[in-house]
Protein backbone atom coordinates (compact mmCIF):
# COMPACT_ATOMS: atom_id res chain seq x y z
CA UNK A 1 0.00 0.00 0.00
CA UNK A 2 1.29 3.46 -0.97
CA UNK A 3 0.02 5.42 1.68
CA UNK A 4 3.26 7.34 1.94
CA UNK A 5 3.25 9.36 -1.00
CA UNK A 6 3.63 12.71 -0.25
CA UNK A 7 1.58 14.96 -2.36
CA UNK A 8 4.90 17.49 -2.47
CA UNK A 9 6.75 14.98 -5.22
CA UNK A 10 3.91 15.48 -7.04
CA UNK A 11 4.31 17.03 -10.63
CA UNK A 12 1.15 17.16 -12.08
CA UNK A 13 -2.61 16.95 -11.12
CA UNK A 14 -2.79 13.74 -12.68
CA UNK A 15 -0.27 12.32 -10.53
CA UNK A 16 -2.66 13.15 -7.82
CA UNK A 17 -4.76 10.26 -9.12
CA UNK A 18 -3.33 6.59 -8.23
CA UNK A 19 -5.41 3.31 -9.23
CA UNK A 20 -6.79 3.04 -6.04
CA UNK A 21 -6.81 6.54 -4.30
CA UNK A 22 -6.69 9.94 -5.00
CA UNK A 23 -5.64 12.99 -3.30
CA UNK A 24 -8.14 14.73 -1.15
CA UNK A 25 -6.85 18.47 -2.64
CA UNK A 26 -8.41 17.03 -5.83
CA UNK A 27 -11.96 18.51 -3.96
CA UNK A 28 -10.81 22.08 -2.70
CA UNK A 29 -7.47 23.33 -4.50
CA UNK A 30 -8.61 26.08 -7.02
CA UNK A 31 -6.20 25.97 -8.86
CA UNK A 32 -7.30 22.61 -9.92
CA UNK A 33 -10.46 23.52 -10.41
CA UNK A 34 -9.46 25.86 -13.21
CA UNK A 35 -7.45 23.56 -14.98
CA UNK A 36 -10.59 21.05 -14.64
CA UNK A 37 -13.18 23.29 -16.56
CA UNK A 38 -10.30 23.63 -19.20
CA UNK A 39 -8.73 19.89 -19.53
CA UNK A 40 -12.43 18.62 -19.21
CA UNK A 41 -15.45 20.06 -19.66
CA UNK A 42 -14.20 22.33 -22.23
CA UNK A 43 -12.36 18.95 -23.76
CA UNK A 44 -15.29 16.33 -23.48
CA UNK A 45 -18.57 15.67 -24.76
CA UNK A 46 -20.48 17.41 -21.67
CA UNK A 47 -24.71 16.70 -21.13
CA UNK A 48 -26.87 19.48 -22.16
CA UNK A 49 -30.52 18.47 -22.62
CA UNK A 50 -32.98 16.08 -23.52
CA UNK A 51 -34.59 16.49 -26.68
CA UNK A 52 -38.21 16.57 -24.78
CA UNK A 53 -37.08 19.72 -23.25
CA UNK A 54 -37.42 21.94 -26.36
CA UNK A 55 -40.51 20.26 -27.98
CA UNK A 56 -41.51 23.21 -30.51
CA UNK A 57 -39.21 24.98 -32.96
CA UNK A 58 -38.35 27.70 -30.94
CA UNK A 59 -38.12 25.82 -28.03
CA UNK A 60 -34.78 26.84 -26.05
CA UNK A 61 -32.96 25.88 -22.99
CA UNK A 62 -29.78 27.65 -21.18
CA UNK A 63 -27.11 25.77 -19.82
CA UNK A 64 -23.43 25.61 -19.47
CA UNK A 65 -20.42 23.81 -20.11
CA UNK A 66 -17.78 23.91 -17.72
CA UNK A 67 -18.71 27.57 -16.98
CA UNK A 68 -19.51 29.06 -19.97
CA UNK A 69 -23.34 30.03 -20.73
CA UNK A 70 -24.59 28.35 -24.15
CA UNK A 71 -28.30 28.10 -25.80
CA UNK A 72 -29.62 24.71 -26.44
CA UNK A 73 -32.79 25.25 -29.20
CA UNK A 74 -34.92 24.11 -32.08
CA UNK A 75 -35.00 25.76 -35.21
CA UNK A 76 -37.79 26.41 -37.68
CA UNK A 77 -36.87 23.12 -39.29
CA UNK A 78 -36.81 20.97 -36.02
CA UNK A 79 -33.25 20.69 -35.89
CA UNK A 80 -31.30 21.63 -32.20
CA UNK A 81 -28.15 24.25 -32.14
CA UNK A 82 -25.95 24.50 -29.45
CA UNK A 83 -24.72 28.18 -29.51
CA UNK A 84 -22.63 30.71 -27.18
CA UNK A 85 -24.71 32.48 -25.37
CA UNK A 86 -22.62 35.57 -25.92
CA UNK A 87 -23.71 38.68 -28.34
CA UNK A 88 -20.91 38.94 -31.02
CA UNK A 89 -21.19 42.67 -30.91
CA UNK A 90 -19.87 43.41 -27.10
CA UNK A 91 -20.71 40.14 -25.09
CA UNK A 92 -23.88 40.54 -23.17
CA UNK A 93 -25.99 36.93 -22.95
CA UNK A 94 -28.81 37.18 -25.45
CA UNK A 95 -30.80 34.10 -24.02
CA UNK A 96 -31.65 34.16 -20.11
CA UNK A 97 -34.25 32.21 -17.46
CA UNK A 98 -34.15 27.91 -18.03
CA UNK A 99 -36.06 27.69 -20.76
CA UNK A 100 -38.99 28.75 -23.00
CA UNK A 101 -40.14 29.77 -26.20
CA UNK A 102 -39.19 32.06 -28.84
CA UNK A 103 -38.64 33.41 -32.47
CA UNK A 104 -35.54 35.18 -31.90
CA UNK A 105 -32.75 36.27 -29.62
CA UNK A 106 -32.32 39.91 -28.86
CA UNK A 107 -29.34 41.57 -27.70
CA UNK A 108 -31.12 43.50 -24.56
CA UNK A 109 -27.66 45.94 -24.70
CA UNK A 110 -27.92 47.13 -28.63
CA UNK A 111 -30.48 45.31 -30.18
CA UNK A 112 -28.57 42.83 -32.17
CA UNK A 113 -31.08 40.21 -33.47
CA UNK A 114 -29.78 36.42 -34.21
CA UNK A 115 -32.31 33.98 -35.64
CA UNK A 116 -32.85 30.44 -33.93
CA UNK A 117 -29.70 28.64 -36.19
CA UNK A 118 -27.61 31.77 -34.51
CA UNK A 119 -27.33 33.49 -37.78
CA UNK A 120 -27.35 37.39 -37.28
CA UNK A 121 -30.05 38.93 -38.53
CA UNK A 122 -30.40 42.58 -37.68
CA UNK A 123 -28.03 45.25 -36.47
CA UNK A 124 -30.04 48.55 -35.67
CA UNK A 125 -28.75 51.78 -37.63
CA UNK A 126 -26.37 50.35 -40.20
CA UNK A 127 -24.93 52.52 -41.60
CA UNK A 128 -21.96 53.11 -39.16
CA UNK A 129 -20.40 49.61 -40.26
CA UNK A 130 -20.86 50.43 -43.63
CA UNK A 131 -18.36 47.85 -45.05
CA UNK A 132 -16.81 46.75 -42.26
CA UNK A 133 -19.19 44.31 -40.77
CA UNK A 134 -20.16 41.07 -42.77
CA UNK A 135 -23.19 39.69 -40.77
CA UNK A 136 -22.54 36.23 -42.17
CA UNK A 137 -19.54 36.43 -40.04
CA UNK A 138 -21.07 37.52 -36.87
CA UNK A 139 -23.58 34.79 -35.89
CA UNK A 140 -23.71 33.31 -32.53
CA UNK A 141 -20.79 31.09 -31.77
CA UNK A 142 -22.14 27.44 -33.06
CA UNK A 143 -21.05 24.31 -30.96
CA UNK A 144 -20.46 21.10 -31.96
CA UNK A 145 -23.88 19.00 -30.93
CA UNK A 146 -24.84 15.09 -31.31
CA UNK A 147 -27.41 13.36 -29.89
CA UNK A 148 -28.08 9.72 -28.96
CA UNK A 149 -31.61 8.51 -28.15
CA UNK A 150 -32.82 11.99 -27.06
CA UNK A 151 -29.93 12.65 -24.83
CA UNK A 152 -28.35 16.31 -26.23
CA UNK A 153 -24.53 16.34 -26.02
CA UNK A 154 -22.12 19.15 -26.96
CA UNK A 155 -18.25 19.81 -27.27
CA UNK A 156 -16.49 22.21 -27.45
CA UNK A 157 -13.44 20.86 -29.47
CA UNK A 158 -13.85 20.26 -32.70
CA UNK A 159 -11.63 17.01 -33.50
CA UNK A 160 -12.94 15.05 -30.78
CA UNK A 161 -14.26 11.52 -31.65
CA UNK A 162 -17.79 11.08 -32.68
CA UNK A 163 -20.55 10.96 -29.37
CA UNK A 164 -21.25 7.69 -30.52
CA UNK A 165 -17.58 6.21 -29.89
CA UNK A 166 -17.57 8.26 -26.57
CA UNK A 167 -20.57 6.75 -25.56
CA UNK A 168 -19.14 3.05 -26.34
CA UNK A 169 -20.17 0.59 -23.69
CA UNK A 170 -23.02 3.16 -22.18
CA UNK A 171 -25.24 2.92 -25.07
CA UNK A 172 -26.40 -0.15 -24.24
CA UNK A 173 -27.49 0.86 -20.83
CA UNK A 174 -29.20 4.11 -22.83
CA UNK A 175 -31.10 2.05 -24.72
CA UNK A 176 -32.36 0.11 -21.25
CA UNK A 177 -33.00 3.22 -19.55
CA UNK A 178 -35.17 5.25 -22.08
CA UNK A 179 -37.51 2.14 -21.27
CA UNK A 180 -38.69 4.27 -18.47
CA UNK A 181 -41.56 5.31 -20.83
CA UNK A 182 -43.91 2.11 -19.69
CA UNK A 183 -44.03 2.24 -23.98
CA UNK A 184 -44.07 5.64 -24.18
CA UNK A 185 -40.99 8.04 -25.70
CA UNK A 186 -39.08 9.49 -22.80
CA UNK A 187 -40.29 12.91 -21.49
CA UNK A 188 -38.54 15.28 -19.20
CA UNK A 189 -41.53 16.31 -16.22
CA UNK A 190 -39.52 19.05 -14.46
CA UNK A 191 -36.61 19.43 -12.68
CA UNK A 192 -35.21 20.54 -9.01
CA UNK A 193 -32.46 22.34 -8.69
CA UNK A 194 -29.59 22.68 -6.05
CA UNK A 195 -27.03 23.62 -4.67
CA UNK A 196 -24.10 21.65 -2.13
CA UNK A 197 -20.96 23.38 -0.24
CA UNK A 198 -18.74 20.70 -1.91
CA UNK A 199 -17.06 19.77 -5.42
CA UNK A 200 -18.49 18.42 -8.24
CA UNK A 201 -16.56 15.08 -8.17
CA UNK A 202 -17.93 14.00 -4.85
CA UNK A 203 -21.70 13.87 -6.87
CA UNK A 204 -19.71 12.08 -9.13
CA UNK A 205 -18.43 9.55 -7.11
CA UNK A 206 -22.10 9.20 -4.99
CA UNK A 207 -23.94 8.14 -8.50
CA UNK A 208 -21.78 4.79 -8.09
CA UNK A 209 -21.82 4.56 -4.94
CA UNK A 210 -24.18 1.89 -3.35
CA UNK A 211 -22.13 1.21 -0.51
CA UNK A 212 -23.98 4.50 1.37
CA UNK A 213 -27.57 3.35 0.49
CA UNK A 214 -28.49 2.02 3.85
CA UNK A 215 -26.66 3.92 6.03
CA UNK A 216 -27.31 7.93 4.60
CA UNK A 217 -30.81 6.47 3.33
CA UNK A 218 -32.43 4.90 6.80
CA UNK A 219 -34.43 7.11 6.55
CA UNK A 220 -36.08 6.68 3.20
CA UNK A 221 -36.50 3.03 3.62
CA UNK A 222 -37.77 3.53 6.85
CA UNK A 223 -40.72 5.84 4.74
CA UNK A 224 -41.56 3.03 2.67
CA UNK A 225 -43.39 -0.30 2.74
CA UNK A 226 -41.46 -3.54 3.81
CA UNK A 227 -41.26 -4.73 -0.25
CA UNK A 228 -40.51 -1.61 -1.54
CA UNK A 229 -37.55 -2.02 1.61
CA UNK A 230 -36.53 -5.27 0.81
CA UNK A 231 -36.25 -4.10 -3.39
CA UNK A 232 -33.63 -1.57 -1.44
CA UNK A 233 -31.59 -3.83 0.21
CA UNK A 234 -29.32 -4.84 -2.70
CA UNK A 235 -25.92 -5.14 -1.26
CA UNK A 236 -25.52 -8.25 -0.29
CA UNK A 237 -27.55 -9.08 -4.08
CA UNK A 238 -26.41 -10.37 -7.36
CA UNK A 239 -25.91 -6.41 -8.46
CA UNK A 240 -22.76 -5.39 -10.06
CA UNK A 241 -20.86 -2.46 -11.04
CA UNK A 242 -18.88 -2.25 -14.86
CA UNK A 243 -16.48 0.13 -16.48
CA UNK A 244 -18.05 0.95 -19.61
CA UNK A 245 -14.39 2.38 -20.90
CA UNK A 246 -14.17 6.60 -21.21
CA UNK A 247 -15.07 7.13 -17.19
CA UNK A 248 -18.64 5.91 -17.52
CA UNK A 249 -19.91 2.89 -15.36
CA UNK A 250 -22.89 1.45 -14.81
CA UNK A 251 -24.31 0.35 -11.20
CA UNK A 252 -26.45 -2.63 -11.17
CA UNK A 253 -28.32 -2.69 -7.65
CA UNK A 254 -31.47 -4.47 -8.80
CA UNK A 255 -31.04 -7.26 -11.40
CA UNK A 256 -34.33 -8.33 -11.83
CA UNK A 257 -35.26 -4.25 -12.99
CA UNK A 258 -32.36 -3.75 -15.84
CA UNK A 259 -34.85 -4.67 -18.73
CA UNK A 260 -38.52 -3.11 -17.74
CA UNK A 261 -39.56 -4.89 -20.68
CA UNK A 262 -38.85 -8.61 -19.26
CA UNK A 263 -41.00 -10.37 -16.67
CA UNK A 264 -44.62 -8.54 -17.41
CA UNK A 265 -45.97 -11.82 -15.76
CA UNK A 266 -44.90 -11.00 -12.37
CA UNK A 267 -47.31 -10.29 -9.57
CA UNK A 268 -47.97 -6.53 -9.34
CA UNK A 269 -46.68 -5.44 -6.23
CA UNK A 270 -49.05 -3.82 -3.41
CA UNK A 271 -47.55 -0.42 -3.56
CA UNK A 272 -48.71 0.01 -7.06
CA UNK A 273 -52.20 -2.03 -7.25
CA UNK A 274 -54.41 1.43 -7.01
CA UNK A 275 -51.47 2.62 -10.18
CA UNK A 276 -52.84 -0.63 -11.99
CA UNK A 277 -57.02 -0.41 -11.14
CA UNK A 278 -56.63 3.30 -12.09
CA UNK A 279 -54.80 2.39 -15.47
CA UNK A 280 -57.28 -1.11 -16.06
CA UNK A 281 -60.30 1.77 -15.57
CA UNK A 282 -59.14 4.04 -17.89
CA UNK A 283 -59.34 0.84 -19.89
CA UNK A 284 -55.90 -0.22 -20.60
CA UNK A 285 -54.90 -3.84 -21.58
CA UNK A 286 -53.43 -5.69 -18.82
CA UNK A 287 -50.34 -5.72 -20.44
CA UNK A 288 -50.08 -1.93 -21.07
CA UNK A 289 -51.14 -2.06 -17.48
CA UNK A 290 -48.36 -4.58 -16.64
CA UNK A 291 -45.47 -2.09 -18.59
CA UNK A 292 -46.40 1.01 -17.13
CA UNK A 293 -46.88 -0.37 -14.06
CA UNK A 294 -42.97 -2.52 -13.98
CA UNK A 295 -41.54 1.20 -15.55
CA UNK A 296 -43.12 3.33 -12.91
CA UNK A 297 -40.60 2.89 -10.41
CA UNK A 298 -38.10 3.43 -12.78
CA UNK A 299 -35.44 1.11 -13.86
CA UNK A 300 -32.54 -1.12 -11.32
CA UNK A 301 -29.29 0.96 -12.35
CA UNK A 302 -27.58 4.06 -12.41
CA UNK A 303 -25.70 4.75 -15.46
CA UNK A 304 -23.03 7.10 -14.58
CA UNK A 305 -21.84 8.63 -17.73
CA UNK A 306 -18.47 11.25 -17.22
CA UNK A 307 -18.52 13.76 -16.24
CA UNK A 308 -21.44 15.79 -15.77
CA UNK A 309 -25.41 13.10 -16.30
CA UNK A 310 -25.95 10.12 -15.27
CA UNK A 311 -29.26 7.95 -15.85
CA UNK A 312 -30.03 6.89 -12.31
CA UNK A 313 -32.52 4.79 -11.80
CA UNK A 314 -35.38 6.99 -12.91
CA UNK A 315 -34.39 10.53 -13.33
CA UNK A 316 -31.34 12.35 -14.67
CA UNK A 317 -28.84 13.42 -12.44
CA UNK A 318 -27.04 16.38 -14.32
CA UNK A 319 -24.06 18.02 -12.19
CA UNK A 320 -23.06 21.08 -12.68
CA UNK A 321 -19.47 22.72 -11.05
CA UNK A 322 -19.78 26.31 -9.62
CA UNK A 323 -16.42 26.38 -8.40
CA UNK A 324 -13.85 24.11 -6.40
CA UNK A 325 -16.23 24.06 -3.10
CA UNK A 326 -19.30 25.03 -4.58
CA UNK A 327 -21.79 22.19 -7.52
CA UNK A 328 -25.42 22.28 -8.49
CA UNK A 329 -27.20 19.39 -9.31
CA UNK A 330 -30.51 19.23 -11.40
CA UNK A 331 -32.31 16.58 -10.95
CA UNK A 332 -34.68 15.54 -14.09
CA UNK A 333 -37.49 14.07 -13.25
CA UNK A 334 -39.28 11.41 -16.18
CA UNK A 335 -42.24 9.84 -17.87
CA UNK A 336 -43.97 8.73 -21.06
CA UNK A 337 -44.50 11.46 -24.13
CA UNK A 338 -48.55 11.23 -24.32
CA UNK A 339 -48.90 7.98 -21.49
CA UNK A 340 -51.68 7.91 -19.30
CA UNK A 341 -51.56 11.21 -16.84
CA UNK A 342 -51.83 8.66 -13.88
CA UNK A 343 -48.73 7.03 -14.51
CA UNK A 344 -46.54 10.01 -15.21
CA UNK A 345 -48.49 11.64 -11.37
CA UNK A 346 -47.21 8.70 -9.79
CA UNK A 347 -43.61 8.86 -11.06
CA UNK A 348 -43.40 12.73 -10.47
CA UNK A 349 -44.65 12.08 -6.70
CA UNK A 350 -41.75 9.17 -6.12
CA UNK A 351 -39.54 11.73 -7.66
CA UNK A 352 -40.33 14.16 -4.99
CA UNK A 353 -40.61 11.11 -2.26
CA UNK A 354 -36.78 10.90 -2.95
CA UNK A 355 -34.96 13.74 -4.89
CA UNK A 356 -34.62 17.18 -4.49
CA UNK A 357 -33.99 19.59 -1.43
CA UNK A 358 -36.53 18.41 0.54
CA UNK A 359 -37.07 14.71 -0.78
CA UNK A 360 -36.33 12.04 1.96
CA UNK A 361 -32.76 11.09 0.43
CA UNK A 362 -31.23 14.38 -1.33
CA UNK A 363 -30.47 16.08 1.98
CA UNK A 364 -28.92 13.41 3.72
CA UNK A 365 -26.61 12.65 0.33
CA UNK A 366 -26.04 16.56 0.52
CA UNK A 367 -25.00 16.30 4.64
CA UNK A 368 -22.54 13.63 3.42
CA UNK A 369 -21.14 15.42 0.84
CA UNK A 370 -20.57 18.81 2.72
CA UNK A 371 -19.08 16.69 5.38
CA UNK A 372 -16.77 15.18 2.69
CA UNK A 373 -16.10 18.51 1.44
CA UNK A 374 -15.42 20.15 5.30
CA UNK A 375 -13.31 16.91 6.64
CA UNK A 376 -11.20 16.94 3.50
CA UNK A 377 -9.71 20.30 4.74
CA UNK A 378 -8.15 18.66 7.46
CA UNK A 379 -4.76 17.65 7.55
CA UNK A 380 -1.52 18.90 4.88
CA UNK A 381 -2.43 15.49 3.25
CA UNK A 382 -4.24 12.82 2.63
CA UNK A 383 -5.99 10.66 0.56
CA UNK A 384 -9.15 9.71 -0.61
CA UNK A 385 -9.82 5.42 -0.92
CA UNK A 386 -11.22 4.25 -3.95
CA UNK A 387 -10.05 0.62 -3.37
CA UNK A 388 -13.02 -1.11 -2.43
CA UNK A 389 -13.70 -4.58 -4.28
CA UNK A 390 -10.11 -4.37 -6.13
CA UNK A 391 -9.32 -7.99 -5.06
CA UNK A 392 -12.32 -9.31 -6.30
CA UNK A 393 -13.00 -8.22 -9.75
CA UNK A 394 -14.04 -10.14 -12.52
CA UNK A 395 -14.72 -9.69 -16.01
CA UNK A 396 -17.91 -9.60 -17.69
CA UNK A 397 -19.78 -10.55 -20.66
CA UNK A 398 -19.25 -7.59 -22.91
CA UNK A 399 -15.60 -7.93 -21.60
CA UNK A 400 -15.95 -4.85 -18.56
CA UNK A 401 -13.79 -5.09 -15.69
CA UNK A 402 -17.05 -5.63 -13.27
CA UNK A 403 -17.17 -5.47 -8.86
CA UNK A 404 -18.88 -6.19 -6.48
CA UNK A 405 -22.45 -3.76 -6.08
CA UNK A 406 -20.76 -1.77 -3.24
CA UNK A 407 -17.46 -1.69 -5.08
CA UNK A 408 -15.89 1.52 -5.46
CA UNK A 409 -15.03 0.19 -9.39
CA UNK A 410 -17.00 2.62 -10.88
CA UNK A 411 -15.45 5.78 -9.09
CA UNK A 412 -11.97 3.92 -10.21
CA UNK A 413 -13.37 4.05 -13.62
CA UNK A 414 -14.13 8.24 -13.30
CA UNK A 415 -10.81 8.86 -11.95
CA UNK A 416 -8.96 7.06 -14.54
CA UNK A 417 -10.23 8.93 -17.14
CA UNK A 418 -10.08 12.27 -15.47
CA UNK A 419 -6.78 11.18 -15.31
CA UNK A 420 -6.14 10.65 -19.25
CA UNK A 421 -7.92 13.92 -19.48
CA UNK A 422 -6.10 16.11 -16.83
CA UNK A 423 -2.59 14.70 -18.05
CA UNK A 424 -3.53 16.05 -21.65
CA UNK A 425 -0.68 19.17 -22.12
CA UNK A 426 -2.66 22.27 -22.12
CA UNK A 427 -3.40 24.07 -25.28
CA UNK A 428 -2.44 27.85 -24.32
CA UNK B 1 -62.93 48.25 -0.42
CA UNK B 2 -64.60 46.79 2.76
CA UNK B 3 -62.37 45.30 5.21
CA UNK B 4 -63.35 42.52 7.30
CA UNK B 5 -60.89 43.51 10.32
CA UNK B 6 -62.29 40.80 12.51
CA UNK B 7 -61.66 37.72 10.26
CA UNK B 8 -58.12 39.44 9.22
CA UNK B 9 -57.34 39.08 13.13
CA UNK B 10 -58.61 36.02 13.60
CA UNK B 11 -56.91 34.35 9.96
CA UNK B 12 -53.47 36.72 11.25
CA UNK B 13 -53.88 34.85 14.61
CA UNK B 14 -54.15 31.46 13.64
CA UNK B 15 -50.93 31.77 10.67
CA UNK B 16 -49.23 33.07 13.77
CA UNK B 17 -49.90 30.28 16.01
CA UNK B 18 -49.21 27.99 12.97
CA UNK B 19 -45.01 29.71 12.44
CA UNK B 20 -45.13 29.25 15.75
CA UNK B 21 -45.39 25.42 16.33
CA UNK B 22 -43.12 25.21 13.12
CA UNK B 23 -40.48 27.30 14.51
CA UNK B 24 -40.77 24.93 17.75
CA UNK B 25 -40.82 21.43 15.65
CA UNK B 26 -43.99 20.63 17.45
CA UNK B 27 -44.48 18.25 14.29
CA UNK B 28 -47.68 16.88 15.55
CA UNK B 29 -49.43 19.64 16.72
CA UNK B 30 -49.01 20.73 13.31
CA UNK B 31 -50.86 17.75 11.73
CA UNK B 32 -53.83 18.83 14.51
CA UNK B 33 -54.18 22.07 12.51
CA UNK B 34 -54.75 19.94 8.76
CA UNK B 35 -57.87 18.97 6.97
CA UNK B 36 -56.60 15.07 6.16
CA UNK B 37 -57.24 16.01 2.35
CA UNK B 38 -54.92 19.04 3.08
CA UNK B 39 -52.59 19.30 0.64
CA UNK B 40 -48.95 21.10 1.73
CA UNK B 41 -47.29 22.63 -1.41
CA UNK B 42 -43.81 23.74 -2.50
CA UNK B 43 -43.98 24.42 -6.35
CA UNK B 44 -40.69 24.47 -8.05
CA UNK B 45 -42.20 26.77 -10.60
CA UNK B 46 -44.53 29.80 -9.56
CA UNK B 47 -46.54 29.81 -12.25
CA UNK B 48 -47.54 26.31 -11.99
CA UNK B 49 -51.46 26.02 -11.07
CA UNK B 50 -51.91 22.58 -11.92
CA UNK B 51 -49.55 21.50 -8.81
CA UNK B 52 -50.64 17.48 -9.50
CA UNK B 53 -49.23 17.19 -12.77
CA UNK B 54 -46.14 19.17 -11.85
CA UNK B 55 -42.83 18.79 -10.45
CA UNK B 56 -42.88 20.18 -7.03
CA UNK B 57 -40.35 20.93 -4.08
CA UNK B 58 -42.66 18.96 -2.31
CA UNK B 59 -46.49 17.61 -2.66
CA UNK B 60 -47.30 16.23 0.41
CA UNK B 61 -50.77 14.64 1.42
CA UNK B 62 -52.11 13.61 4.77
CA UNK B 63 -50.02 10.29 4.37
CA UNK B 64 -46.68 12.03 3.37
CA UNK B 65 -46.67 14.80 6.20
CA UNK B 66 -47.04 11.99 8.55
CA UNK B 67 -44.07 10.16 6.78
CA UNK B 68 -42.24 13.97 6.47
CA UNK B 69 -42.61 14.34 10.10
CA UNK B 70 -41.30 10.60 11.05
CA UNK B 71 -38.37 11.43 9.05
CA UNK B 72 -37.57 14.74 10.86
CA UNK B 73 -38.29 13.18 14.26
CA UNK B 74 -37.06 9.49 13.84
CA UNK B 75 -33.24 10.70 14.06
CA UNK B 76 -32.22 8.39 11.25
CA UNK B 77 -31.59 11.42 8.73
CA UNK B 78 -28.30 12.48 8.91
CA UNK B 79 -29.07 15.64 7.60
CA UNK B 80 -31.50 16.69 10.70
CA UNK B 81 -29.54 15.29 13.60
CA UNK B 82 -28.17 18.45 13.87
CA UNK B 83 -31.48 19.94 13.94
CA UNK B 84 -31.26 23.72 12.44
CA UNK B 85 -33.34 26.20 14.22
CA UNK B 86 -35.58 28.11 12.60
CA UNK B 87 -37.67 31.44 13.17
CA UNK B 88 -39.76 32.96 10.41
CA UNK B 89 -42.17 35.51 10.28
CA UNK B 90 -45.46 36.83 8.61
CA UNK B 91 -46.86 39.80 7.71
CA UNK B 92 -48.72 41.41 5.13
CA UNK B 93 -51.99 39.03 5.23
CA UNK B 94 -54.85 39.98 3.12
CA UNK B 95 -58.04 38.32 2.46
CA UNK B 96 -58.45 37.38 -1.38
CA UNK B 97 -62.32 35.98 -0.55
CA UNK B 98 -63.98 34.05 1.58
CA UNK B 99 -66.63 31.97 0.13
CA UNK B 100 -68.95 28.95 1.96
CA UNK B 101 -66.76 28.96 4.81
CA UNK B 102 -63.22 28.66 2.50
CA UNK B 103 -60.92 31.97 3.52
CA UNK B 104 -58.30 32.08 1.33
CA UNK B 105 -55.82 34.16 2.09
CA UNK B 106 -51.94 35.00 1.46
CA UNK B 107 -48.70 36.53 3.00
CA UNK B 108 -45.40 37.80 2.91
CA UNK B 109 -42.75 34.64 4.66
CA UNK B 110 -39.38 35.12 6.09
CA UNK B 111 -37.65 31.94 7.13
CA UNK B 112 -34.17 32.54 8.86
CA UNK B 113 -32.19 29.04 9.47
CA UNK B 114 -28.78 28.88 10.91
CA UNK B 115 -26.96 25.71 10.36
CA UNK B 116 -23.36 25.17 10.42
CA UNK B 117 -22.91 27.31 7.18
CA UNK B 118 -24.87 30.11 8.93
CA UNK B 119 -27.68 32.00 8.57
CA UNK B 120 -29.21 32.06 5.71
CA UNK B 121 -32.73 33.39 4.48
CA UNK B 122 -35.57 32.14 2.60
CA UNK B 123 -38.29 34.71 1.04
CA UNK B 124 -41.98 33.35 0.05
CA UNK B 125 -44.76 34.09 -0.30
CA UNK B 126 -47.82 31.99 1.71
CA UNK B 127 -50.83 30.75 0.02
CA UNK B 128 -53.45 29.17 2.30
CA UNK B 129 -57.17 28.04 1.87
CA UNK B 130 -58.70 27.64 5.54
CA UNK B 131 -61.41 26.00 6.21
CA UNK B 132 -63.84 27.72 9.47
CA UNK B 133 -63.55 25.02 12.76
CA UNK B 134 -65.16 26.31 15.14
CA UNK B 135 -63.82 29.32 16.38
CA UNK B 136 -60.65 28.65 14.54
CA UNK B 137 -59.28 26.79 11.18
CA UNK B 138 -58.46 24.21 9.74
CA UNK B 139 -55.43 24.15 6.59
CA UNK B 140 -57.08 23.07 3.24
CA UNK B 141 -53.89 23.94 1.26
CA UNK B 142 -50.87 25.38 1.46
CA UNK B 143 -48.55 26.49 -1.01
CA UNK B 144 -45.18 27.95 -0.20
CA UNK B 145 -43.79 30.08 -3.18
CA UNK B 146 -39.94 30.56 -2.07
CA UNK B 147 -38.43 32.99 -4.16
CA UNK B 148 -35.81 30.93 -5.77
CA UNK B 149 -37.33 27.77 -6.03
CA UNK B 150 -36.91 28.12 -9.99
CA UNK B 151 -33.72 28.04 -9.94
CA UNK B 152 -31.87 26.36 -6.85
CA UNK B 153 -32.18 25.46 -3.38
CA UNK B 154 -30.07 24.40 -0.81
CA UNK B 155 -31.15 20.85 0.98
CA UNK B 156 -33.58 21.53 3.22
CA UNK B 157 -34.30 19.69 7.10
CA UNK B 158 -37.11 21.21 8.53
CA UNK B 159 -40.85 22.52 7.51
CA UNK B 160 -41.40 25.74 5.62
Amino acid sequence: MKTETKVKSINSIADLVLDDRVHKSLYSDKNIFEEELEKIFNNTWVWLAHESELPDAGSYKTATIGRQPVIVVRDRKKKIHVMLNRCRHRGATVCEGKSGKTKAFTCPYHGWGYGLDGSLRAVPKPEEYENILDKAEFGLIKVRTESYKGMIFATLKKDLEPLDDFLGGAKKWIDLFVKQGGGYPLKALGDQRFRFPGNWKIQLENTTDSYHFPIVHKSFIASVDEQAAEVFDFLDGDGFVEDLGHGHSVMVMIPELVDLEDNLDEPIPARYSDLAKQLANEGHSDLEVRRLVRAVGGGGFNLNIFPNIACSMAFFRNLVPISANETEIHHIALGGEGAPEVFNQKRIRIHEHFQGPMGFGTPDDGEAWERVQAGSMAGSDGWIMLNRGMSKLSTSADGNVRGAVCSETGMRAAYQQYKKLMATPSEH
Amino acid sequence: MKLDTQLLADVTAFLNIEADILDNKDYLQWLELWLESGLYIVPVDHNATDYANSLNVAYDDHEMRILRIERLTSGYAVSTQLSEKTVRTTSRFRILDDVDGLVRVRCAYSLYENNKNGIRCYPANLQFKLVRDGDSFKIAEKIVKIMNSSQYLTTVSYLF
